[in-house]
């Protein structure tokens, strides 16, 4: 998979609401932390990738102007781009693909969103094609919980074992995201509380969804040379997939869902990897939907398809269980949009790094990573180790 | 200073377009004027597309064939909507649904409605998952996709 790549710094900031600090300084709050982190200026800094959702989430076009400054950019080579949902993971992708081409040997990746500036589900909704389908649209909620009733459906998951896996998952993100000084959410639930919150999008309820969250995360991406020498310990990609489907959301199967499976297929291909529940140690699943994260579960082969009720159920994804996924809380408890695959990436390296705190997998060496984007339509995956 | 006290200001964007529906798209709205729902046919996976593709997006080859799809078709999924936000073009609470017309390989995106709403139990004994539903059409035809006004279940 080209040269051996590492991140040698990661930062974020507070996620939530930030009315404390205008869109650029955000930027700039996640670019100082990751600078430090790495223990490097930003001379040391051969070109920026960032990456946002549509201009209308906040209002302002083509966001690479407006944060050139916050983002350290001036007199350097500038990328931007955007993949809805899955733009943190696009953008770290580029940003391998710039220093794996050896063009650059330190390349920082910022992702960033401010979304309690804008109506989120209404630039959801222009991500829908204007003539056939927008009017039917409702945003995230609408086509995710289509696709995870489509998935039930096809699998005879009895909707009562769906509705109490999914609870589960979001007691044990919320619980999660206690051990998470950067989440959005801090507040545990029970399983009565997520079972009886006010319905979204049948059978879809508060709790089953993420916030809309202020927040940016960037990541820096070193040569083997450099990281060697100026970092202690890197956290070294072991793969990256990225597939994408047909637009119009009836024409693929979702409950299947060929991108997912295939993104995550070709960065095991990378890693060597072949048993996934087993080698991996810890997963970052972009999951801004409880029931949906079941399916990313099957997809990536954690569980077979149709059975990851019963392994949710079992603890199995649990902190404590087999393959714990999102110590952190999750995208349930975090999503600003544009940062949130860069930051299952952040978590994923801060794990394998040893430097994930309070929500530290013990002895975790090898982490995945992912995002989702667009109505369905895209997946990216990203595995990280603690070896090269 | 408290957070409370930094000050936000209020902005909106509005901008104005004309969308090109194109060759392949302006044929299925004058269709729908006449009450025809009609699909694509692929020359070499043989699916059947509706929305018509002027090419295959899996072959890439150009779609020519046009072929007239039923009106009934089976709910592949559907979603009830209870979530407002700007600009919402339906009124909440809606059912937004994937309806496989017979004689097509792809969902349909649409409304499912001319049934109560207002009650949900009720609502999941009538809308079902493999349930079959026929559309229903607006009496005014403006070339939009709700020339349909929606799909009602088959009693």
């Amino acid at each position: 998979m080209g040269k051996a790549i590492a991140i040698i710094g990661t930062g974020q900031t507070r996620h939530g609401r930030r009315s404390d600090v205008c869109y650029p300084d955000l930027v700039r709050e996640a670019v100082t932390a990751a600078l430090e982190d790495a223990g490097i200026t930003l001379k040391d800094v051969d070109g920026v990738v960032l990456g946002t959702m549509p201009s209308m989430m906040e209002g302002v076009s083509s966001t690479h102007f407006y944060f050139a400054e916050a983002m350290g950019s001036i007199g350097k080579p500038v990328m931007k781009v955007e993949t809805c949902g899955s733009t943190g993971q696009s953008i770290a992708h580029c940003g391998f693909y710039w220093v794996a081409s050896g063009m650059a040997d330190i390349v920082l990746v910022v992702g960033s969103e401010k979304m309690s500036e804008g109506d989120g589900q209404a630039t959801m909704t222009t991500v829908f094609d204007p003539f056939f389908q927008r009017t039917f649209a409702a945003g995230a909620p609408g086509v995710f919980t289509m696709q995870s009733m489509e998935w039930m459906y096809r699998f005879k998951i009895p909707e009562e074992k769906g509705r109490d896996a999914a609870a589960l998952i979001s007691v044990s993100n919320h619980d999660n995201a206690m051990d998470n000084p950067y989440a959005h959410i801090r507040t545990r639930v029970t399983m009565d509380d997520v079972k009886n919150a006010r319905v979204i999008t049948y059978p879809v309820r508060l709790l089953d969804v993420c916030p809309a969250s202020d927040g940016a995360c960037a990541v820096i991406f070193a040569t083997r040379e450099k990281a060697k020498k100026i970092c202690k310990k890197p956290a070294w990609i072991k793969g990256l997939g990225f597939r994408g489907e047909e637009f119009f959301y009836g024409e693929s199967d979702k409950s299947i869902w060929m991108s997912a499976t295939e993104a995550a297929k070709e960065a095991y291909r990378h890693a060597g990897i072949r048993n996934p529940l087993k080698e991996l140690d810890v997963a970052e699943v972009y999951n801004p939907f409880t029931y949906q994260e079941m399916i990313f579960y099957e997809c990536f082969g954690f569980c077979p398809r149709g059975e990851a009720p019963d392994y949710v159920l079992k603890g199995t994804f649990m902190k404590d269980g087999k393959l714990p996924c999102c110590p952190s809380g999750g995208t349930l408890c975090t999503n600003p949009i544009g940062a949130t695959g860069l930051v299952r990436l952040a978590e994923a390296a801060l794990q394998v790094t040893g430097k994930a705190g309070e929500r530290q997998v013990e002895g975790a060496r090898l982490a995945l990573s992912h995002a989702m984007g667009g109505v369905d339509q895209f997946n990216a995956v990203t595995i990280v180790g603690s070896k090269l | 200073m408290s957070k409370e006290e930094y000050r936000i200001v209020k902005g909106q964007v509005m901008v104005p377009y004309e969308l090109a529906l194109g060759r392949t798209w302006s044929t299925f709205y004058d269709c729908l004027k006449e009450e025809k729902i009609m699909g694509k046919k692929c020359g070499k996976c043989s699916r059947v597309l509706v929305p018509p593709r002027s090419f295959c997006p899996r072959c890439f080859e150009d779609m020519d064939e046009w072929v007239e799809v039923s009106q009934e078709g089976i709910i592949e999924t559907w979603v009830y909507v209870n979530m407002p936000f700007f600009a919402q073009e339906l009124k909440i609470p809606f059912i937004s649904a994937q309806i496989r017309l017979d004689g097509s390989d792809t969902g349909f995106t649409h409304q499912i409605a001319g049934i109560d709403l207002s009650d949900f139990d009720k609502l999941r004994e009538i809308v079902k998952l493999g349930g079959r539903v026929k559309a229903v059409w607006s009496k005014e035809k403006k070339g939009n996709i709700l020339d349909i006004a929606y799909f009602e279940p088959v009693k």
